[in-house]
């Protein structure tokens, strides 16, 4: 299904003089060495940890103990003992909930607050609206780990500490930066007569921007919303410093702190969480490749 | 009734009027909701974080100003200055490595190939995956008595039967560990988004290089590096801003040991600041990374205004 919708866009990107490049000159033969076996060694490397993972959280116990008897890259007899622990006699799926609610109230909020101020700086362009939007760049590269301790202290005084909100409300200082020079990047697109058309007909700016720019800026928004989403799943630090309860915890926190005990049988259940964990996400990006490719790439090409 | 009103006298709309329709009063409503996080939760913090890092500032008690104190403190610090070390080398080298296969594989990834979307698809799973939790895969394969490397080594005979690789229990060996694991997971960003320039490089500039005699080193050499070097001033920027500001993968796979010998900056200041409780220090320790982050930001930024300078394109 992917392959078809990548397919689809791809003559877009360039080639516009039908050039057909000069692959026929190839052979197979070649191609192989300099090609294939590069990259699939390469691939073998950057997926063997997921396929790590995947054959310890099915493996029993014994199994995953004893690398003389048994092929430890195969797993003989399977079993869903880890998941099952994981999923029915452990917290997990709390965090797992929780993480979902945080990562999907943060990324809201801030797809919110970015196109009103995309929109701003691109179109209304008040007095000093380049200068703003050089500011929301540089906030970009202003990193989590260098404004953790004293957010701390900020979300101590807002008696935010332990609850979700600590969590919901500083995610978007991630967030903003990003979707809002993603979305600047897509309202430049928008042509400027339909924006004209609607004023002379006597739409507010606010009709404006939700019934003629917002639709035509859909691909954009999905973008946005997909990488910000996995941004807040993978987010650790705020996760690990502004919350103490278990409870409370996000699944990446929680793997780290919950599970890690120094028990040898913990690593099937583990590498369960770990997989599980990332499960949401993999399958969110197997249904949006393209969209997720273009955030990424949109974001570096401004 | 407003229309009517200014066809009689167009005198000047009420205050009401001018904050609805005024462009920069209506771009500042526009901007109050991102402006208030930014503000909140950014600015505010980033000064907070330059004042506490002056002060002896302990949790559940504030500090007072005590200066350079903390600064001078860590200067003798033998931990802080293995640690600032240690984040330099790991960026530095880390940085290489992923630029370096990151192209090669952005490269080949460029052509024509069966199933080319789905490889390309896969090639991003790495970047997809919360860093945590491929970690802590990394974790249990860098593992002393169940490691796969050491099984796989002993398998192809470099390592007897019973010799075992203590991967992350030795100094260096677990500093050569988390720098792979980094390189690992920032290839793929770096590979998909240089494949993206690289697709924009019309084929038929090649065609001409090849029909004027020059070699695949040098199409890549003078084609395709000068077409991609804004690409790649920005993308290696992006990398080494948070490769040098990287928490999470060394806390989950090490936390910093063994004998401090993984610390980075921020690991360091998370474990004075928040576990030591020793606030003021761990600020200090994270507001020291900024002239590093600023430097790097003036590198690029300056590299890349002279490569659009040369090939004679409008900065806009």
């Amino acid at each position: 299904m992917t392959d078809a919708t990548i397919k689809a866009s791809r003559p877009a990107a360039g080639m516009t003089d039908h050039s057909e490049g000069m692959a026929y000159l190839e052979t197979l033969p070649r191609k192989v060495v300099t090609v294939y076996m590069p990259l699939a060694i390469i691939l073998v490397v950057l997926l063997f940890p997921f396929y790590w993972m995947v054959i310890t959280s099915i493996k029993p116990d014994s199994q995953l103990l004893d690398l003389e008897n048994s092929n430890p890259l195969w797993v003989s007899q399977p079993t869903f003992q880890h998941i099952y622990k994981l999923l029915f006699e452990s917290a997990y799926p709390r965090w797992l909930m929780t993480t979902m609610m945080v990562a999907t109230a943060a990324t809201f909020l801030s797809i919110f607050a970015s196109v009103l101020a995309a929109y701003a700086i691109t179109r209304i362009r008040y007095k000093g609206a380049a200068t703003v939007g050089g500011l929301i760049f540089l906030a970009y590269l202003v990193p989590p780990s260098i404004l953790f301790i004293p957010l701390s202290a900020v979300i101590h005084a807002y008696g935010l500490f332990d609850t979700p909100f600590a969590l919901i409300l500083t995610y978007p200082t991630i967030l903003i930066p990003f979707c809002t020079w993603l979305l600047m990047g897509y309202f430049k697109t928008i042509p400027y007569e339909l924006e004209e058309c609607a004023l002379m007909d006597g739409a507010s700016r606010w009709q404006i921007l939700l019934k003629i720019v917002l639709p035509l800026a859909i691909p954009g928004l999905i973008s946005a919303f997909i990488f910000a989403f996995t941004l807040c799943w993978n987010e650790f630090i705020y996760a690990l410093t502004f919350i103490s309860s278990d409870h409370n915890k996000t699944v990446p926190v929680a793997i780290i702190s919950n599970f890690v005990d120094g028990d040898i049988f913990r690593w099937g259940s583990l590498m369960a969480g770990a997989l599980i964990g990332s499960l949401p996400l993999v399958i969110l990006y197997a249904f949006f490749v393209e969209h997720y490719v273009s955030a990424m790439t949109g974001a570096v090409k401004e | 009734m407003m229309a009517s009103a200014s066809i009689v006298t167009p005198s000047e709309p009420g205050l009401f009027e001018r904050l609805k329709v005024n462009r920069n009063w209506l771009g500042f409503w526009f901007m109050v909701p991102a402006m208030i996080f930014l503000l909140f939760f950014l600015a505010w913090p980033l000064l907070l974080g330059m004042w506490m890092s002056m002060t002896d500032m302990r949790i559940g008690r504030g500090g007072s100003f005590v200066g350079f104190e903390n600064y001078q403190f860590l200067l003798d610090d033998r931990d802080f200055l293995r640690a600032t070390a240690f984040t330099l080398t790991y960026t530095a080298v880390a940085s290489v490595f992923k630029f370096a296969i990151g192209l090669y594989l952005a490269i080949l990834l460029n052509n024509n190939m069966p199933f080319k979307a789905f490889i390309r698809a896969i090639v991003l799973i790495p970047f997809i995956v919360p860093t945590v939790l491929s970690a802590v895969a990394f974790w249990w394969i860098f593992d002393t008595q169940f490691s796969i490397f050491t099984w796989l080594l002993q398998q192809w005979g470099f390592l007897g039967k019973d010799q075992f690789i203590n991967w992350l229990g030795d100094p260096f060996l677990a500093q050569c560990s988390v720098i792979f694991a980094n390189i690992w997971r920032g290839i793929p960003f770096i590979a998909i988004t240089l494949l993206a320039g690289l697709q924009t490089v019309s084929p038929s500039l090649y065609e001409a290089a090849t029909l004027d005699g020059a070699t695949g080193w040098q199409r890549f050499r003078f084609v395709t590096y000068p077409l991609l070097t804004p690409i790649i001033a920005v993308v290696m920027t992006f990398s080494v801003l948070f490769t040098f500001t990287d928490f999470q993968l060394i806390w989950a796979m090490t936390r910093g040991g063994p004998v401090n010998a993984t610390h980075l900056m921020a690991t360091l200041s998370y474990q004075r600041g928040i576990l030591g409780g020793r606030l003021g220090e761990g600020a200090a320790i994270a507001t020291a990374m900024v002239p590093f982050l600023l430097a790097a930001i003036m590198i690029s930024w300056f590299g890349l205004q002279r490569r659009k300078w040369q090939q004679g394109e409008n900065n806009d």
